[in-house]
């Protein structure tokens, strides 16, 4: 990658005209988003990408409750609560699409050329720059419908960009909050790395209050120039009345190294679509997720790993654990294309079944064009061990202590891959609210 | 296929073996094309009962209706044309009781095939069918005595209903999918055995098929009943000759295994590289009952074939154990199903492939626990093998898991003969192509070991002529 920032190409018009000024590209893509999106059929379950899915399940009159959509009421409260990482490089915070808070990033690196901004700045002052990279990346999982919705509907999000050899330590954190009933929310994320920078962030997505009905449809990008180093944390903890896509895709550079834990624990039903493209020799992706699955709750994932240049590694854990009568969905499949030699390319999907009524659906594939690979996928599903229960129990644990252990040692592999003391301890807290109120209460023991 | 050329000298195969072609002499023939008419026809040579014409003309009409299931499968099978296969076609002969009566065309194929004249008259009966009518079939006087049934399949409804007709079409009915209502329209051929109580066979059954007449498609069925306490293996192979145009086959397997029955069924598939081979094999396993399949396509064109096993009674075992080779042309879309429907069932699925030159071998599955089971287990794995630089792999497993402690692995993996292993045999004075040959055998090796004795030993035959030219 070698992108100039074209922060010369200020753009004149005043913030208060903001809503005018819109560049004319941006419109047409909203109107051409609005257009697609009419026109897509919606998602059948007979169709592969939405296999095991609750499709029909899907409203067919969304875009009514999009239109009707509350305006945000308790800013203050979100504003507040928007506390899970401390130690950061810039801050957004988002109540149904609307910017209320907004730290951005230092003089000293604004001076290098980074560049932190919602997206709604960004249509204003960098206008050239985000048409060049939004939304040219497709998806192709299934939810094309949802994308050209969120396309349409884009408003709110943010904007990194860190120029060639910059390196950031400390997150970027976006969050985004759902507050009141029939909130709408459109998160995006898009984050540039050009040639060996380094920067990580994490998009935190929450619900108000516990009972409001929302829907959210994010996207998100990763754009990793050679040798860059991306890392994204994803913390998904909607309500459970809330749908929600999630639609991410990364491009990775050469010996580009790009990581994403993504920790997924709220929304009554949630689809995430996560699509990595190698397109540099030597890159090296890591995928992880966790999700903890209870009640009614549905996680569906679908992922796509697609090596498109040789001597690169990809490397996927989804972890998910079940209760009640939940439902997860895990499809993934590995693409190496012809040509693409000397490619190593994992996915492993665990799940942890602690309730007879739950439902694990693994679609694990492998589509190989290429013969000098390393390539494997593995999936199991199961319960707690009986064997490692016995002999933890044999060293004096009650059963109950001992099961809370292994099913708490089955996220840790996950959890601590955040690699951030702060927010692993964070995610253990909620999870743990989660788990422990259910442990007790369905003597799971 | 003997035009192709591979990237490496050293992995040509000279497909001409194994290429048959004899004259054709048919007396009965339906024509081209697929109606009513044709069904009612084929009804009516073979004498049957009202009951199986109806059972004919449904599925002709299922099949009408079905569309070709190519939003998941390959483009390909748009290329079959139904107006150009012949559906129904027969010698006209009896099945034939001693092997002075089996033709020698047919006995020529057997000798190619390389199975010795003292190994043929060991195993216990042969049915040896050539196209839709089984030219020979034999059975020993002991196995009759024990109150085996093995006949041909009109045979079997006409004859015997009581047994055969409360299991036609319910292990795989005749809407399960576009390809088993074909053959539930056109069916001719093929066996239908009943083992009885306690009964355990301790040679193989075992029936040979043969193509040979253009544009032929053969629509063979089998329902296989091995009642409580019973053993049964049975083996079936084939091989057809080289034709210009695509035939296709469309089998319809089903096997039942009552409480405590064990049922083997072997088949080693290598059609001509323009058959279509869309087979439905299914079994179904009672109380302590196991089904197994052992399934190696070497041959055709397309071959999709997913063998099942539905694990209804307490305890049942199923199990899938396959060896896939895809060459130039060829895509080898096979795998396994896994539908457990009662507490303490166990299955099994070990998968390998290789692919050739620009061979293509896809390994699809399903493995299905139901809510309230308890104690259920599933295994797979999928091990692929890469040759050449262009040759392709998929695996597309879809595993549900619901219940109380059940446990469910899935592993795949994908490589190719490494460098090393090659460098280290050559080094040691073998030739490239006898290295490759050895890689590829250790490959399978595992697996082959698990196999009847006579089966590997053909299977392996199979395979090295596939890999002929790779060595010396």
């Amino acid at each position: 990658m070698s992108t100039t920032f074209p922060s010369t190409e200020k753009n004149e018009s005043s913030p208060s005209h903001a809503a005018s000024a819109l560049p004319a590209w941006f419109t047409e893509r909203q109107a051409l988003g609005r257009e697609r999106f009419d026109a897509l059929p919606m998602p059948s379950a007979k169709d592969e990408a939405w296999r095991f899915a609750s499709a029909s399940k899907l409203d067919p009159e969304i875009l009514q409750t999009v239109e009707k959509a509350p305006a945000p009421n308790r800013t203050e409260e979100a504003m507040q609560r928007s506390v899970l990482v401390n130690e950061r490089s810039g801050k957004a915070v988002f109540v149904n699409d609307q910017c209320v808070d907004f730290e951005p990033v230092s003089e000293e690196l604004q001076a290098k050329g980074v560049r932190y901004l919602t997206i709604e700045q960004a249509l204003q002052s960098e206008a050239a720059l985000l048409e060049k990279y939004l939304f040219q990346q497709k998806t192709e999982l299934g939810s094309e419908k949802y994308f050209e919705l969120h396309a349409a509907f884009l408003k709110a999000g943010s904007v990194l960009f860190v120029p060639r050899g910059v390196e950031i330590e400390a997150p970027f954190v976006n969050y985004h909050w759902l507050d009141g009933e029939g909130a709408c929310a459109f998160p995006h994320t898009l984050v540039i790395a050009e040639d060996n920078a380094k920067v990580s962030l994490v998009d935190v997505f929450f619900s108000v209050d516990g009972e409001s009905k929302g829907f959210a449809a994010g996207v998100s990008s990763i754009i990793a120039g050679a040798g860059a180093k991306v890392f994204r944390k994803v913390v998904q903890d909607w309500n459970e009345s809330t749908v929600s896509f999630q639609l991410d895709n990364t491009s990775a550079g050469r010996d580009a190294e790009v990581k994403s834990v993504a920790v997924n624990i709220g929304a009554e039903r949630a689809r995430f679509e996560n699509q990595v493209t190698i397109e540099g020799a030597g890159a090296h992706v890591k995928l992880y997720s966790l999700t903890v699955a209870e009640k009614r709750q549905e996680f569906d994932q679908r992922t796509l790993q697609t090596h498109n240049a040789p001597n690169a590694v990809s490397d996927l854990l989804y972890k998910n654990a079940l209760l009640d009568r939940s439902r997860t969905i895990f499809s993934g499949l590995i693409r190496v294309a012809e040509g693409a030699q000397q490619t190593d390319a994992y996915q492993t999907n665990r799940n942890l079944l602690l309730d007879p009524t739950a439902d694990a659906n693994a679609l694990p594939g492998l589509e190989i064009l290429a013969n000098d690979v390393k390539c494997s996928h593995g999936a199991t599903t199961g319960n707690v061990d009986e064997d490692e229960l016995f002999y933890m129990m044999s060293r004096g644990i009650d059963r109950r202590t001992a099961m809370q252990l292994l099913v708490f040692g089955f996220f840790e592999e996950i959890i601590e891959k955040v690699e951030s003391d702060e927010l692993a301890e964070g995610l253990r807290t909620l999870i743990h609210q989660k788990f422990e109120k259910k442990i007790r209460s369905k003597q799971l023991v | 296929m003997a035009n192709t050329t591979l990237e490496n000298d050293a992995l040509k195969i000279d497909n001409e073996k194994g290429n048959f072609k004899y004259p054709e002499s048919y007396s009965f023939d339906a024509g081209v094309g697929l109606t009513a008419d044709t069904v009612e026809y084929i009804s009516k040579v073979k004498e049957e009962d009202e009951w199986i014409r109806d059972f004919r003309l449904k599925a002709l009409k299922v099949f009408q209706d079905k569309p070709m299931p190519t939003h998941w499968a390959s483009k390909d099978l748009e290329t079959i044309d139904f107006d150009k296969i012949r559906y129904y076609l027969s010698k006209g002969q009896k099945p034939s009781r001693t092997w002075d009566e089996v033709p020698d065309d047919v006995k020529e194929t057997f000798e190619r095939l390389g199975i010795p004249e003292q190994e043929r008259k060991f195993l216990a009966g042969v049915e040896a069918q050539f196209d839709s009518e089984a030219s020979y079939s034999r059975m020993k006087e002991d196995l009759e005595k024990e109150g085996v049934i093995f006949v041909g399949s009109t045979e079997g409804l006409m004859k015997y209903p009581e047994i055969f007709r409360p299991y036609f079409g319910k292990v795989i009915p005749t809407a399960d999918n576009k390809f088993s209502a074909l053959n539930s329209a056109v069916f001719s051929g093929g066996s239908f055995i009943y083992v009885p109580k306690g009964v355990k066979l301790k040679q193989p059954l075992q029936a040979y098929f043969r193509i040979n007449a253009e544009n032929f498609g053969q629509f063979e069925r089998t329902l296989i009943i091995a009642d409580e306490g019973s053993e049964i293996t049975y083996m079936e192979g084939c091989t057809a000759p080289k034709f210009e145009t695509a035939t296709l086959h469309s089998a319809v397997v089903e096997l039942v295994a009552l409480k405590g029955a064990k049922i083997q069924y072997i088949t080693v598939q290598n059609w001509s590289n323009n058959v279509f081979n869309l087979v439905t094999k299914r079994g179904l396993a009672e109380e302590d009952a196991e089904v197994r399949w052992i399934d190696c396509n070497i041959g055709s064109r397309l071959t999709m074939k997913y063998p099942g096993v539905v694990l209804k009674g307490e305890g049942a075992r199923g199990e899938v154990l396959s060896i896939a080779l895809a060459n130039d042309g060829q895509h080898q879309d096979t795998g396994a199903k896994m539908i457990h429907l009662a507490d303490k069932t166990t299955s099994n699925i070990i998968s390998k492939s290789i692919s050739i030159g620009k061979g293509r071998s896809t390994y699809r599955g399903q493995v299905h626990m139901p809510k309230h089971l308890k104690n259920c287990k599933n295994n797979t794995e999928c091990d692929a093998l890469l040759i050449n630089t262009n040759s392709r792999t998929d695996t597309y497993p879809a595993i549900t898991t619901r219940g109380e402690n059940n446990t469910v692995q899935h592993e795949a993996s994908v490589s190719k003969v490494s460098a090393e292993q090659i460098f280290y045999m050559m080094q040691r004075g073998l030739s490239e192509g006898q290295a490759m040959s050895l890689a590829v055998n250790g490959f399978v090796n595992d697996l082959m070991r698990q196999f009847p004795m006579e089966y590997s030993v053909e299977l392996k035959r199979l395979i090295d002529m596939e890999m002929e030219g790779s060595v010396g």
